[in-house]
């Protein structure tokens, strides 16, 4: 063996880099180590790149099979076992459509849109660990360079908006660029409490400080967190951005061929990123019940599985939010909500941490027996006040009151309206 | 400073999801608010009233399908008064009965297929369409056993029906009847109940009571405003003049009441296919007459039914030939389109496709 890393290494800890890294020394003479650091950084590139398309075009499939189920039908189910291959019979059809940039268009805006799109999907999946020591990267600032990251989709939308040239794609851009601006702020500051409760910014750290999962320790975070996803992944009942029933296709209108599959998956891979980054946050990501270290990829993918059913589930059931109740529903909802639980989870970490500033488990049972009916009373609290906010005033009748029922007047008196 | 704006006109159709066939709307928009609106239609026009002068009085039925293709049961109804009036034919009480039955059944499928494109349109992705279809189906099924076809059923003739129900219609339909009470009582718990619905539903869409009267709008959207006016009860046409059913109205006539009269009537509709089960007597179900039907010369008829969507009249001229002189459709989609204005203006573009989506108009009947 000429190049291998040592236990003093840097890398020791990433047990994929390693080993890949010493697989590659054994033939690498040692003068030419530093090529085998970027051969196997690059390897990692290639390793992450492809899980994400093939995690996109999984969960395409999954999606259509299960709104299929849902909706009272079968989905794709023609091409290889249970329609699996579809997503692949998608692309080599998109593949072979005609690569067309409207006449309008700013040409190199849109044709930067499905670069823009994708990057922050791939890039943000880098610091989420698989299973133990398994991760293409531990960032000391992982939270911050998620939200860093995934901040820049929105760029992309708006880029696709302005430069397709199309009046739809810009009314889909605009109403994106106020959306997601929006959403981030109360989704950024649902995962502060992660942080406080684990100490530190890297995923690595917050998997290994959850004793409890954090989802329970969390309510109102994983709450605030799973509604501003959804919102800054467009999905339903935020998707105003696409919004089929009304903007045609929204941002992305124009798109088509590899250029729309792109996009698509950008859409659909940032379902897939989410529920790894919330699997990971509030569910203990790889750590399980019991084999974590043999089997953690597997809760890992069992936590996503979760996660995902959980986006396609929302998905099938809900109707779409108008834009102006979307920003109130925002602001006036999951906004104060972050704050409240910001300020609920200093306090108890504040008073419950040791000298050390760690957490046992039991200051988190503690924590969990505050926390979750502090997050009931404050949704219905503020649940009820919103309502009142978006409710148009003149509704006269509810549910239970329709009104009575008349009839006609007997027949030959109607005068011919 | 103020940030000058200027308003941005989007063209909406002939081809968009949510247009309900071939509609075309000229929108301008100040932000998202809708400032005016220009409807443009006849992309569906294929010249019914002038190819029914070309048709015999039978052959026209099979153009009356193409009308209103979600419902051509009350199509044919409609078309069929209309020739009767004008030879003054006397129509078998069994084909009367049969004609009701199925015209309501076509009533509920109507009313299905409104509420699931309702739903659609506020972004509800096929979940609930899907659901209205699955019921929709089952009535569909029925129509097969009638007369064969689903969709442009030719069921009806002058003088009564084609066939007579087969002897296996009968447990279907009470399999239906039985069965579709507490379909409807879980649509309706679907939409009362979510609140994201009410929120976009109730207090949207409002259309006062005398511009509906001044468009000359007709069925469940006007009732929706308050008028309790439905054809079956003024002018009792078939065996209506002995069923029992109720006209649902609603008070505000927002979209919420629109889908709530709509549910309501497909109870009423139940109810009145209830009655006629039970009461439907032996016999023909068509009256004798001759292939060629030739009314007298200088005859004139109107045959009005309550369809889904509202009025729905065949104003007939005979000139003592085979085929008509004059066949005027007055269409109810047609005639409630011209609310749109009123309907459209002022509302956001969400509530634009939701408001378009309630008054339920079907660019078969609009563009004839």
């Amino acid at each position: 063996m000429n190049c291998s890393i040592g236990a003093d290494s840097l890398f020791h800890d990433n047990v994929l880099y390693r080993h890949i890294y010493n697989a590659i020394g054994e033939v690498m003479p040692s003068s030419l180590c530093w090529l085998d650091h970027i051969i196997s950084g690059f390897l990692i590139i290639l390793i992450l790149v492809n899980g994400v398309l093939l995690g996109a075009a999984l969960f395409v499939w999954l999606e259509r099979r299960v709104l299929g189920r849902m909706q009272n039908r079968l989905g794709p189910n023609r091409w290889g076992p249970f329609g699996l291959l579809q997503p692949i019979a998608d692309l080599v059809k998109l593949l072979t459509k005609e690569d067309l940039v409207p006449q309008g268009a700013d040409r190199i805006a849109f044709l930067m849109v499905p670069i823009v799109v994708v990057f922050p999907l791939i890039a943000g999946l880098a610091v989420v660990p698989i299973a133990r020591n398994t991760f293409l990267a531990d960032l000391n600032i992982g939270v911050l360079y998620l939200v860093a990251i995934t901040g820049l989709s929105t760029l992309g939308i708006f880029m696709a908006g302005w430069s397709s040239g199309n009046r739809y794609a810009m009314f889909g851009a605009m109403r994106g660029v106020a959306m997601l601006i929006s959403y981030e702020i109360p989704t950024v500051l649902s995962l502060v409490g992660i942080v406080l409760l684990a100490g530190s910014m890297s995923l690595v750290d917050v998997v290994n400080a959850q004793q409890i999962p954090f989802i329970v320790v969390q309510p109102l975070g994983i709450l605030v967190f799973m509604l501003g996803i959804s919102a800054e992944l467009n999905r339903t009942p935020f998707d105003i951005v696409e919004a089929e029933s009304e903007l045609v296709a929204g941002y992305h209108t124009e798109y088509s061929g590899i250029k729309f599959a792109l996009v698509q998956m950008a859409e659909f891979g940032g379902v897939v990123a989410a529920s790894a980054v919330a699997s990971t946050l509030f569910m203990g990501g790889w750590s399980g019940p019991f084999l974590s270290g043999q089997l953690g990829a597997l809760w890992f993918l069992m936590k996503l599985g979760f996660f995902v059913f959980l986006f396609i589930w929302i998905r099938a059931t809900f109707p779409r939010l108008r834009i102006d109740q979307i920003m109130a529903f925002a602001w006036k909802f999951l906004f104060p909500m972050s704050l409240i639980n910001i300020v609920a989870t200093t306090l108890q970490v504040y008073w419950l941490r040791d000298e050390t500033g760690a957490l046992s488990r039991g200051d988190l049972g503690l924590m969990t027996a505050i926390n979750i009916p502090l997050a009931i009373v404050t949704v219905a609290a503020f649940g009820t006040l919103v309502r009142d906010k978006v409710r148009p005033p003149m509704s006269t009748f509810g549910a239970g009151a329709w009104p009575s029922r008349t009839t006609m007047p007997a027949a030959g008196q109607g005068d011919g309206a | 400073m103020p940030i000058r704006t200027e308003p941005i006109t989007i063209n909406i159709g002939p081809q968009h999801p949510s247009t309900h066939g071939v509609f075309r709307l000229r929108v301008t928009f100040d932000g998202e608010m809708i400032v005016d609106v220009e409807p443009v239609f006849g992309y569906l026009h294929r010249g019914t009233e002038k190819l029914a002068e070309e048709r015999n009085y039978t052959q026209i039925v099979t153009l009356t399908d193409r009308l209103d293709y979600v419902a051509s049961m009350t199509n044919n109804q409609a078309y069929c008064l209309g020739v009767e009036r004008l030879m003054g034919i006397e129509v078998p009480v069994r084909g009367q009965y049969l004609r009701v039955m199925a015209a309501e059944l076509q009533r509920i499928a109507s009313h299905l297929v409104a509420t699931g494109f309702l739903l659609q349109d506020l972004g509800a992705l096929g979940t609930p369409l899907m659901y209205c279809f699955r019921e929709r189906e089952r009535i569909l099924d029925l129509f097969e056993m009638l007369c064969g076809a689903r969709i442009t059923v030719s069921y009806m003739r002058p003088g009564g029906v084609y066939y007579d129900a087969p002897e296996d219609f009968w447990p279907a339909l009470s399999r239906f009847l039985d069965y579709m009470p507490s379909y409807l009582d879980e649509l309706e718990q679907l939409l009362a109940e979510n609140e994201i619905i009410l929120v976009r539903v109730r207090g949207v869409g409002i259309l006062p009571i005398d511009r509906l009267i001044a468009c000359s709008a007709s069925g469940p959207i006007l009732r929706a405003s308050g008028l309790a006016w439905d054809w079956r009860k003024a002018d009792p046409y078939d065996v209506y003049d002995g069923l029992e059913f109720d006209v649902p109205v609603g008070t505000n006539g927002d979209n919420l009441d629109r889908f709530w009269v709509r549910m309501q009537e497909m109870r009423q509709s139940l109810r009145i296919v209830r009655q006629c089960v039970e009461q439907i007597p032996g016999g023909p179900v068509r009256a004798e007459l001759p292939l060629v039907l030739r009314p007298p010369k200088g005859a004139e008829a109107y045959g009005r039914v309550e369809s889904p969507k509202g009025e729905l009249g065949f104003y007939l001229v005979s000139d003592g030939g085979i085929s008509p002189y004059r066949c005027k459709i007055r269409s109810p989609s047609l005639l409630n389109l011209t609310i749109i204005k009123d309907l459209l203006i002022g509302w956001k573009l969400a509530d634009m496709i939701v408001n378009l989506g309630s008054i339920d108009i079907n660019m078969g009947e609009v563009d004839r």
